[in-house]
């Protein structure tokens, strides 16, 4: 067991040991939802602040049941019914929220680096539930520990992610947690939306989707971010689908194991066809289950960890 | 420096067993009211073997489970959070007779975690406590049932209990100096 750490920022920073943890603590969480009784008092009379200054129902509803079921008290708080629309910066909206005891702050931003930047002007833990097309950290433990649930490893599995790389936060937490467990990573998708940069964090971009998914154990989908895209980044949806979107021909064509996963939200009938994201090839649910259990783990876990400084770093 | 002392060899962990055993089964007349349940890491292996032996004296299985107290402890904020076991209780406890078996008992933190813990699952009609090291220092008023060796020990020491079952070469108690 190896956890230090106060706050859950981002996957670069974590070791392959320290993301192995997450995942065998996630496990013991994982059954504790199955229990008549689903509520264990690890963080009994702790305060949880939601703070999601961009929407999202899953993630949300999802850390909301986490700190729940450990016994945590929980405030929600979105934009629309801020102050931060009537001009308050983050910092004083985390500052009030911290005056008000909260012992973790879980943050969504639009900008990159919110949540580090919440790490170092408050006390409280706090840990990053996406922020803009940086990291969603929780996304790719959750990610990878129903890949390992499902496939008994990580190390040497052929992993695809399909679709919109460039705009997407998960796809940056997943690659680098998958390439720190030793998975085979390809990146596929538009050429607009894949650039050939992705190379250097350790995986292989390809343009050609049916030679990017015959060899996939685990194929993840990810959704175009029309709300990140300044402009178009392809000619039309329409095409998208065509050329990229997967479908039952195209799945007839890879290994017959090989496992759907989606972060959510889907656009049935544009990344995938509506018939496929219910088959028996798909986890998507399965996700969400595990999601809970994760953020249960990610919480219990910063809630011990100290401050460290350089010096004392294990 | 560490100087370590073996305190119970293979031979002797095998007769404190079979002594709890017997104790247990003097103990609670009614045998099918009986289930164990180990608390990891040590006494859940320690559970599955009285179980066996249980079951040698009162020719029925005895049902075992695994339950983790990581969870119910009291001190999570003031160290880095503990291993997480799966807990695996594949019975009803209502109206059973729990031994609870454990290790070493120290503080008694643990077994309080521990009765706490199983609250959750149900009410069992007792709840008896079997460790194989006593080694004094309570800080909470709890008291062994039944106890394989009481080894008084000086507070910056530590005992640990070593089993083929996790990987150990022999069944050896030890007690490790500062």
């Amino acid at each position: 067991m190896s956890w230090h750490r106060k706050h859950l920022l981002d996957i670069e920073s974590l070791t392959a040991e320290e993301i192995l943890t997450v995942l065998d603590t996630a496990r013991g969480f994982k059954a504790v939802g199955k229990r008549a009784i689903k509520k264990v008092p690890a963080l009994r009379g702790k305060t949880v602040v939601n703070l999601f200054v961009e929407p999202s129902t899953r993630t949300r509803t999802s850390f909301e049941l986490a700190a729940i079921r450990l016994s945590a008290d929980v405030i929600n708080f979105t934009t629309e019914a801020s102050s931060l629309k009537k001009g308050e910066t983050l910092k004083d909206t985390a500052r009030n929220l911290e005056a008000l005891n909260a012992d973790f702050i879980i943050i969504r931003h639009s900008a990159s680096g919110a949540p580090h930047f919440l790490s170092r002007v408050l006390d409280a833990h706090v840990i990053n539930a996406g922020d803009g097309a940086h990291e969603h950290p929780t996304q790719a433990l959750l990610d990878t520990f129903t890949i390992r649930e499902k496939k008994g490893k990580i190390a040497g599995l052929n992993v695809t992610i399909l679709g919109d790389i460039l705009y997407s936060r998960v796809a940056r937490s997943d690659i680098w947690a998958l390439t720190k467990l030793g998975a085979n990573v390809t990146l596929c998708g538009p050429s607009t939306l894949v650039p050939k940069t992705f190379e250097k964090m350790g995986c292989r971009v390809t343009y050609d989707v049916d030679e990017a998914i015959r060899d996939a154990d685990i194929i993840n989908l990810l959704r175009i971010q029309h709300e990140r895209q300044r402009k178009t980044m392809f000619p039309s949806i329409g095409e998208y689908t065509q050329l990229f979107g997967l479908n039952k021909a195209r799945l007839a064509k890879t290994k017959p194991d090989a496992l759907i996963m989606h972060p959510g939200p889907i656009n049935r009938g544009v990344e995938i066809d509506s018939e496929l994201a219910d088959s028996s090839r798909s986890v998507i649910l399965e996700q969400v289950t595990n999601g809970l259990a994760v953020r249960m783990a990610v919480l219990f876990l910063v809630n011990g960890g100290k401050e460290l400084h350089a010096a004392e770093a294990p | 420096m560490l100087e370590s002392t073996i305190i119970l060899d293979a031979a002797a962990i095998q007769r404190a067993l079979t002594r709890i055993a017997h104790e247990i089964a003097e103990r609670n007349e009614h045998s099918t009211e009986v289930v164990l349940v180990g608390i990891p890491v040590g006494g859940d292996h320690l559970a599955v073997r009285l179980a066996k032996i249980l079951s040698g004296i009162w020719n029925h299985t005895v049902p075992v489970g695994i339950l983790d107290v990581t969870m119910h402890r009291d001190d999570l904020d003031s160290r880095a959070a503990p291993t997480v076991h799966p807990t695996d209780i594949p019975f009803d406890v209502n109206n059973t007779t729990v031994v609870l078996v454990d290790d070493v008992l120290f503080s008694g933190r643990t077994t309080r975690a521990a009765m706490d813990a199983l609250n959750d699952f149900g009410r069992p009609r007792k709840i008896q406590l079997a460790v194989l090291i006593d080694r004094g220092h309570r800080d909470l008023p709890i008291k062994a049932d039944f106890v394989g060796k009481n080894v008084p020990t000086a507070l910056d020491e530590k005992i640990s209990l070593l089993l083929t079952e996790s990987g150990a070469a022999q069944d050896e108690v030890i007690l490790k100096k500062k």
